[in-house]
């Protein structure tokens, strides 16, 4: 078994609240994280992937392919966004709404990669980490 | 939901690598560089990943300022700007950045305010790191 990992960047502007908490608990939780106005990073994602070396090819996966369905499926609806706004998985109006943390922009990025990795066949869905900084990242491997 | 967060802290900290139990000539052959008498330091970076269900009213695994908090008075304050020859943990133990990985595992396993430790990685430069996992 081979775990191969791919890595892309996006920038992207968040705010954390919990609209169902007062404003002086979602600030005192939250601290500079909950101004309502946002505040953006550069995030890195990173994609990996397990499965065994094609005895023709060499590759676990084509990183030509991945990086396309890494582009398809989530840098074109989070890269230059903002989260909150512009992302179904972070609208507030979706009930109750889920605060675009770190570690559920992990959970978010697995759930739209691992179908079309599955669905390729070959290698399955490994880990996703989000780093928010270079200091500050969450990971995620498909545990419900 | 399961999910992991992790963070990266520095320490900056002069160690020597050198066994009594070994001969001098032994020492320099198994340590080189790093048996030198007089010590010699690192910034070390630590990284930390805690695992854990995502609360559904945070979204967090671990409050960030909580485990900061945790990692600071148990390993950066015993560390940071310290010769770890002399720390207790290494007075019988040599401090190489393996042993350093595992007691920084030990000192965080019991404190983390919420989660649990999964790994802990060891930075020595930009070439060599060590990690040790929860077993």
């Amino acid at each position: 078994m081979i775990f191969l990992t791919r890595r892309a960047t996006f920038s992207a502007s968040h705010y954390y609240w919990n609209p169902a908490w007062s404003e002086e608990r979602n600030r005192q939780l939250f601290g500079r994280c909950a101004n309502r106005n946002g505040h953006g990073h550069n995030y890195t994602l990173e994609v990996t992937v397990a499965g065994e070396v094609d005895p023709v090819t060499g590759f676990v996966v084509d990183l030509k392919w991945l990086k396309g369905v890494i582009e398809r499926e989530v840098l074109e609806a989070w890269d230059h966004r903002n989260l909150n706004l512009d992302v179904p998985e972070f609208l507030a109006s979706e009930g109750a709404a889920t605060i675009p943390t770190t570690e559920n922009l992990a959970i978010a990025a697995w759930k739209r990669l691992e179908p079309a990795v599955t669905a390729a066949g070959g290698a399955r869905l490994s880990r996703i980490r989000v780093y928010e900084t270079p200091e500050i990242f969450a990971e995620f491997r498909g545990q419900i | 939901m399961r999910a992991s967060f992790g963070r990266r802290y520095m320490i900056s900290a002069s160690h020597r690598l050198h066994v009594d139990t070994l001969s001098v000539e032994e020492n320099r052959t198994t340590y080189g560089k790093c048996n030198n008498p007089n010590g010699h330091g690192h910034n070390y970076v630590v990284e930390v990943l805690v695992g854990g269900g995502v609360d559904p009213e945070t979204g967090m695994v671990i409050d960030l300022v909580a485990l900061d908090q945790a990692v600071r008075t148990k390993v950066i304050d015993r560390f940071d700007h310290t010769n770890l020859n002399l720390d207790p943990l290494f007075h019988n133990r040599v401090p190489t950045t393996e042993n350093l990985c595992r007691a920084a595992f030990g000192l965080l396993k019991d404190a983390l305010p919420a989660g649990e430790l999964e790994h802990v990685r060891v930075e020595e430069t930009e070439n060599n790191f060590f990690e040790c996992y929860a077993e």
